[in-house]
């Protein structure tokens, strides 16, 4: 079983030195690079990326907060800061496409940069992944999820917020498990809880917390895997898990998680 | 001649009545904040499909589809009371009857939806009165709610009936008296044969009764109209050819907010810069909103769709994006008056902020946008409550413990949490994978 290889990620202060233009800009994003178990996320797309030998670059020590959580939460001083700041990063490296990981700077960069003066072709990863599958680069054969229940969480701001409701799809139908749907799922998702914000404060007064109701949800569909595709849900996901006991059935992974297994990279 | 000028009469009160009204609601459109519209042609195509195709009340297709019909019931039958209006003052009977089978069919199609909007009303009035319908629940849902949304079906009901009545007895008195029917009633034709037994001079009368009674009532009901929330009928339409066209995960840029970055980022621009800051940034109380968010709250009707699917309502938490339109609405009701004689400076010691809305509720905000997503009429609740925490946030510093560490955080180290930027590449450490051929 030696037989792995090292997977090199290309920094784009480097990548640019030597006097090339990488294809493609991953932005990981702060819970990419600082939440223990987004990282995993990283990592694993960051392997795909890998085997894809797809033309790309992170910013690295260069690459700071995107600035939803801020804008969202009402800080728009602190926002427009991050957003020009990144600008003049990113159209310092000319960036022309991005690929992100998280729905919040996906939305952020393809709908709000450009008026501060930062216009990219944004894609979540999810897309990306949808492309390299309908292209034949991507082609799953082996059998990690037979006879396993996925349901998918509709990040909000891949869905309501950017009416991206098949490329996740798309993907999971490639996988060789069965795919189930919550009563309300697509337009009608429940959010995880942690939007706007939340993920950061104590949430108000009420009879119970958003991710317990949602996980409650998932659970009722009887499935073995919560697919998610955000940092944000996969901590509520994960923590509304632990909170139902339910850790020996029920799994959740990211979307890229479960096609990196499938290649079994 | 009597009758047309009593008519005539009835006819100049309404109107006058709906000036003076419309006048005081309009004014208030003064106080809010300009924004522009762009885009018209989309605009028009988005009125389209959500006003006139009803796509997004089908959402919940039951209620939806009633709705719709309703809807579409109105734009026909609109059509009859226009001519009702042509002929109370000008003394004629059906006077549209020139327009040959059009003629017929708009009374034909105007008569059968009368049935239907009835028929729709009574099961509307039925899931207020005996069902359980938990949107109709809520802390903002008073009493006087309640009576409204009742009150405004009941003039709808009292509509129909007079319309059916009127249509009825008009075949009826016009069999009786030996002229030519004018127009199709394939309900009223069924209806009738109940009747067949009264004397010409009733079959006359009831006719003539159901005539004034209908047309009356519209006269009333466009005057209670813009007191009730059921002004949705006249606002609805517009506020959707008006309302957010960007996608829903858009916030609106403070331009304000941009120029001082960038005089912060290069003070060299300072020279250019012109200053006119708002008198303050977000939105604090019913003036600090934009003409749209004011839009949107005059054309609520209340139904909850918003409220329903909210996941912090969902969860008990204070927050119901419905009430945030009420209330917008309420505060501008109030604090109107009282800026139009004094002017900007006009200080009742309340606030939307603070007197209506509690902070509590705003911060229980996800913003995942759910709320705009079912509202039937387009209206956008999460953008005024982003508003009003940007008004906490700039103005007050008055955000939660937990976010305001997070400011501080992406401030220092640019990130929510306290990691240094150099530790961002941690993850790429030792990253190796399984060789696949």
């Amino acid at each position: 079983m030696e037989n792995k290889i090292a997977v090199k990620v290309p920094v784009m202060a480097d990548v640019v030195a030597s006097g090339h233009q990488p294809e493609w800009l991953f932005w990981v994003g702060s819970a990419g690079a600082f939440d223990d178990r987004y990282r995993k996320v990283t990592r694993e797309f960051a392997k795909i990326l890998a085997y894809l030998g797809t033309d790309y670059a992170v910013l690295g020590a260069e690459e700071s907060d995107s600035g939803d959580v801020a804008r969202r939460a009402g800080n728009e001083m602190l926002f427009q800061m991050q957003v020009l700041t990144n600008i003049q990063i990113l159209n310092g490296y000319g960036v022309k496409k991005i690929v992100s990981c998280c729905p919040h700077d996906y939305n952020t960069f393809k709908h709000e940069y450009p008026v501060l003066g930062g216009s990219y072709e944004v894609w979540h990863h999810t897309q990306f992944l949808q492309k390299m599958i309908e292209s034949g680069k991507i082609n799953i054969k082996s059998n990690p999820f037979d006879g396993k229940t996925i349901v998918f969480h509709d990040p909000c701001y891949l869905g309501r917020a950017n009416n991206e409701y098949e490329a996740p799809r798309f993907i999971l139908d490639a996988l060789p498990a069965l795919n189930v749907e919550m009563k309300r799922n697509r337009s009608k998702a429940l959010c995880c809880g942690a939007g706007g914000g939340q993920m950061f404060k104590e949430a108000e007064k009420g009879n119970k917390e958003v991710f317990i109701e949602r996980t409650e949800e998932a659970i009722a569909t009887g499935a073995d895997i919560i697919a998610t595709a955000c940092p944000f849900c996969m901590v509520m996901m994960s923590d509304g898990i632990k909170y139902k006991n339910q850790e020996e059935r029920l799994k959740n992974y990211d979307i890229a998680e479960l096609v990196s297994m499938s290649l079994g990279l | 001649m009597l009758k047309q000028l009593l008519f005539g009469l009835s006819l100049l009160i309404t109107l006058g009545v709906f000036a003076y009204t419309m006048r005081r609601l309009f004014y208030n459109f003064r106080y809010t904040r300009p924004k522009k519209l762009r885009d018209f042609c989309k605009r028009l195509k988005i009125t389209f499909e959500v006003a006139i195709l009803q796509t997004k009340i089908m959402r919940f297709p039951f209620a939806g589809l009633l709705h719709a019909l309703v809807f579409w019931g109105f734009i026909i039958i609109l059509f009859g009371s226009i001519e009702m209006v042509v002929d109370g003052l000008a003394g004629t009977v059906r006077v549209f009857g020139f327009l040959g089978w059009f003629y017929d069919f708009l009374t034909g199609a105007g008569d059968v939806f009368a049935f239907i909007i009835f028929i729709s009303i009574i099961v509307f009035l039925a899931r207020r009165l005996f069902f359980t319908v938990n949107r109709f629940y809520g802390l903002e849902m008073k009493p006087v709610s309640k009576a409204d949304a009742n009150l405004a079906l009941s003039f709808i009901l009292l509509l129909m009936v007079s319309l059916l009545g009127m249509n009825t007895f008009y075949l009826l008195d016009a069999q009786a008296a030996g002229r030519a029917v004018v127009g199709s009633y394939p309900v009223s034709a069924l209806l009738a044969g109940w009747f067949e037994g009264m004397s010409a001079g009733q079959m006359h009368f009831w006719h003539e009764f159901n005539w004034w009674f209908h047309i009356l009532l519209i006269f009333v009901f466009a005057n209670v109209l813009p007191y009730s929330k059921h002004f949705h009928v006249f606002m609805s339409v517009p506020n959707v050819f008006v309302s957010r066209i960007e996608p829903l995960g858009v916030v609106d840029n403070m331009d304000s907010i941009t120029r001082e970055v960038k005089l912060m980022l290069d003070p060299t621009l300072a020279a250019d810069a012109p200053a006119e800051a708002p008198s303050r940034f977000g939105v604090a109380d019913a003036e600090d909103v934009n003409w749209v968010n004011y839009m949107n709250a005059l054309s609520c009707t209340e139904c909850g769709r918003c409220t329903s699917v909210c996941p912090a309502n969902i969860t008990g938490k204070l927050l119901s994006p419905r009430k945030i339109m009420m209330d917008l609405r309420a505060r501008m009701k109030e604090k109107g008056p009282g800026l139009a004689k004094e002017g900007g400076q006009y200080d009742d010691g309340k606030a939307l902020l603070g007197s209506y809305i509690s902070e509590e509720e705003l911060w229980a905000c996800t913003m995942c946008n759910a709320c705009a997503m079912e509202c039937p009429v387009n209206i956008h609740q999460p953008s005024i409550i982003l508003d009003m925490r940007r008004y906490l946030v700039l103005e007050k510093s008055a955000a939660p413990g937990g976010l305001n560490a997070a400011f501080t955080n992406i401030e220092n180290n640019g990130a929510p949490w306290q990691f240094s930027p150099h530790d961002r590449l941690k993850w790429a450490e030792e990253l190796s994978m399984n060789k696949i051929d």
